[in-house]
């Protein structure tokens, strides 16, 4: 501005603004010193009267005890599944299962802060996403299936849908909350019982939920939660008296529950890892797809199976587009989860961050070029940097392997079919991004990208009925939608 | 005319080819993003000293407007008191950033501003329409301008940017930046008539080009007027020409922002898209009227803890 034309009087400069800290209170959980297995409708002490320390990856702190379950809490879980299935809960009528789940609904919209503020303290994730993510997409996923509880024989017309009995299933730690709920509405719905096993580092939601079925006053055994290691989760996957396993989680235990069902007829779902490629064109509304690339890699840490972590950018704009990227970075707000303001949270444990430790030494000794905003991270608990890595081949570790952390890897391409063949050049295919402004071209690409889901010009959205699930090692079976009901049901024809 | 050299690659005099060339390269904005952007932004918390701090900033940034037809030289005069003392009882409360009056009017404030630090802004070219020959608009703002405003708030020709007549636009604009002289020029899009976020981009640049000290989104008489929506779309011009040119352009969004609350949504959509050195009354104002009232309204709940009434702060 012209040196005259400045204001005479105005004798304050720019006002440097930084948000005070806005904490979320967390006196809003109380959360039992000591909390059992929720087995047949009580807390039980696991068999062998173990427990484990849940930790806050934020502070490292504990977040009370919880029983560490083994293969014979797993028999007892089953067992009880299996008595509830046979007494109450697979004669019941659609519409008295479907009344439970609205009710279970509407309590998880009730007790939504609450549950969010525990999701973020034993996970880690921002209480922005736990709070306007996490949370009402859950009770959106029960409302959702409680509507189809009474309506199975219009899903499928022409057959009689019929429940397959004990559901194990295996969640993982990055949303605990909302894999519970994809996982137990349809279940549930359904006509199945179920006994779930949440992950190691993050149980204390599944087992709220667990207290908050008995306030929906659910049957005792319908719902189940075993807590506890891997070895919990392999007993209950094992079991030969679970009809169904669906997991969640890592392609490598994928692999070791399919051996471990082979030659049985459960029916499975794998929803497994990803590397997904998000292709920017170069007709791509720039601005919005910037902010589309931080979504779709720093949500949640990037703790995201379907994480945008591949960056496919046409040649002719990877200079704007990641000179635009770096400067959002500098904004983005690394810290304490439970502050409102917080768009990054803490890693969610210390296993994890070597994993994304180790894979981004890697991505520098390959000769990647890595780009870290200046921030402080604080010093108690598990963090990492918003981090970007640009001069990526497509033969370094960091554009190949699944770094579940916040880490972009940037590659360039020059034609559609290149971006197309670079997108598919993977072992995985859970979900793809393409940002552009022609509509043919987003058809186009659609067609041939090899992903569950791909979607254009917008990144990580969910819906309970639209259909969620992967191709290649990403898994099978979809979950969501009327798609989600398939694999809980049988009869002819299923 | 005299062109400005504002943008390299726009030749003295401009040639047609070479602004749309320059408009060409504008990028698309994407409406669905643009929106969830906004709605994440709208979620950030500000804690008590922050608030008070940001309140006083966005009375500094209020141009304080009255523009109706019933405008009296009595009420302008009313209304000029208010924006240097907007609040008697609290000497420590600043005066706003300006008070803006039709072309008529500026006279009557004149007087009564003169020495205080609060800017007298015109809304001259024919506003709000802006349906006039170009002699006519230029003569509305040498008018203003003698009868001593110091800033002009004038309007496109939307119907002359709807058709792609986009020279026609930039020499107005260049037009009307000469008969400004030292005052300062802000350009209203009116955004609402504009139709598509792409429109407003692509405006913007155009007003910048063309030699814009701020960009306005509304004359207040169309709706929708502002929306952090749109505020969004322009910051995001605003930075590109900045990358471009190195010329910082300031932004008003005027119309319809009438509680502090909002005023501190826009105030965050700034301070995360243009960042501190845009959060001054130099390159961020608020065309309001009734949204003074309600900032002052909430300065005195932080600073005594309890609401006051609505009788306690002048209606002007």
């Amino acid at each position: 501005m012209d040196e005259s034309l400045s204001p005479a009087t105005v004798s304050h400069g720019p006002l440097d603004w930084s948000y005070a800290e806005s904490k979320e209170s967390s006196s809003i959980v109380t959360i039992p010193a000591e909390q059992g297995l929720y087995i047949g409708g009580e807390f039980v002490p696991a068999r062998s009267e173990a427990t484990y320390p849940s930790v806050n990856p934020a502070t490292e702190g504990h977040l009370g005890a919880v029983a560490e379950g083994g293969a014979e809490d797993a028999d007892l879980a089953v067992r009880a599944a299996r008595s509830a299935y046979e007494t109450t809960w697979r004669d019941m009528p659609g519409k008295e299962r479907g009344k439970y789940l609205y009710r279970i609904a509407r309590l998880l919209q009730e007790r939504s802060r609450e549950f969010a503020v525990l999701e973020t303290m034993d996970g880690g994730k921002p209480i922005k996403e736990s709070r306007d993510f996490d949370l009402p997409t859950s009770a959106a996923h029960f409302f959702y299936y409680a509507g189809w509880a009474d309506k199975l024989g219009y899903a499928f017309p022409g057959v009689d849908p019929r429940p397959l009995g004990v559901a194990g299933q295996v969640v993982p730690w990055n949303f605990p909350m909302l894999m519970l709920s994809w996982k137990v509405a349809p279940a549930l719905a359904t006509g199945n019982t179920v006994v779930l096993k949440p992950s190691t580092t993050t149980p204390l939601t599944a087992l709220e939920f667990a207290r908050l079925t008995r306030e929906a006053g659910l049957p005792d055994g319908v719902f189940n939660v075993l807590t506890g290691h891997g070895d919990a989760g392999a007993a209950l996957v094992a079991h030969p008296d679970v009809n169904k396993v669906a997991f969640t989680g890592s392609t490598e235990v994928g692999r070791i529950i399919q051996r471990a069902i082979a030659g049985t007829d459960k029916k499975a779902t794998l929803e497994l890892g990803g590397k997904a490629a998000h292709i920017i064109m170069d007709d791509a509304p720039i601005d919005q797809a910037v902010e589309g690339i931080v979504n779709g890699i720093f949500f949640n840490q990037g703790h995201v199976c379907c994480a945008g972590s591949r960056l496919l950018v046409q040649e002719s704009i990877a200079e704007v587009v990641v000179e635009r990227l770096k400067r959002r970075l500098d904004t983005l707000r690394v810290g304490d989860p439970l502050d409102k303001n917080t768009d990054l949270g803490a890693i969610n444990s210390a296993d994890q961050l070597d994993k994304i430790k180790e894979l981004v030494g890697a991505g520098t000794a390959e000769g990647a070029e890595i780009y870290q905003p200046a921030c402080r991270l604080p010093e108690k608990g598990w963090w990492f940097p918003p981090t970007l890595f640009t001069e990526v081949s497509q033969s370094h570790r960091i554009a190949q392997e699944e770094i579940f952390g916040p880490v972009l890897s940037i590659m360039t391409f020059r034609t559609p079919d290149e971006a197309i063949e670079k997108a598919n050049n993977t072992p995985y295919g859970l979900s793809a991004g393409v940002w552009t402004s022609k509509g043919s071209r987003i058809l186009w690409m659609a067609d041939r990208l090899k992903a569950g889901v791909v979607w254009s010009n917008t990144y990580n959205q969910f819906d309970p009925t639209s259909p969620f699930g992967g191709y290649k090692e990403s898994g099978f079976g979809r979950e969501g939608g009327r798609h989600g009901l398939l694999p809980y049901m049988q009869g002819v024809g299923l | 005319m005299r062109s400005p050299v504002l943008v390299e690659s726009l030749p003295v005099p401009v040639t047609d080819r070479a602004l749309r060339a320059y408009l060409g390269a504008v990028p698309l904005v994407d409406d669905v993003a643009v929106h969830q952007r906004v709605a994440s932004l709208a979620t950030r918390s500000i804690k008590r000293e922050s608030k008070r701090a940001a309140l006083e900033l966005a009375i500094r940034m209020t141009d304080l407007t009255t523009l109706e037809g019933q405008d009296t030289p009595g009420k302008v005069r009313q209304l000029a008191s208010k924006a240097i003392r907007p609040d008697p009882s609290d000497p420590s409360i600043p005066h706003v950033g300006a008070l803006c009056v039709y072309p008529a009017m500026v006279h009557h404030a004149a007087p009564v501003l003169a020495g205080t630090g609060v800017h007298l802004a015109a809304v001259a070219t024919y506003f709000p329409s802006g349906q006039a020959t170009g002699e006519s608009r230029v003569a509305d703002v040498r008018e203003a301008i003698t009868a001593g405003a110091d800033e002009i708030d004038m309007v496109i020709d939307r119907g002359a940017f709807l058709a792609g007549d986009y020279m026609k636009v930039f020499e107005d604009i260049v037009a009307t930046k000469e008969a400004c002289g030292g005052a300062h020029l802000k350009v209203i899009l009116e955004t609402g008539e504009l139709g598509t976020y792409d429109n407003v981009r692509k405006a913007s640049m155009l007003a910048m080009a063309a030699g814009a000290d701020f960009i306005k989104t509304s004359t207040g008489k169309v709706a929708p007027a502002a929306t952090r929506e749109v505020t969004l779309v322009m910051f995001e011009a605003i930075r590109d020409f900045h990358d471009l040119t190195g010329r910082m352009v300031g932004m008003k969004p005027a119309g319809g922002i009438r509680v502090a609350k909002d005023a501190i949504r826009y105030l965050v959509l700034l301070h995360e898209t243009l960042g501190t050195g845009w959060m001054t009354p130099d390159y961020f104002r608020f065309g309001a009227s009734s949204l003074l009232n309600d900032l002052l309204m909430q300065i005195r709940w932080l600073d005594t803890g309890r609401y006051q009434s609505a009788d306690y702060f002048s209606k002007d």
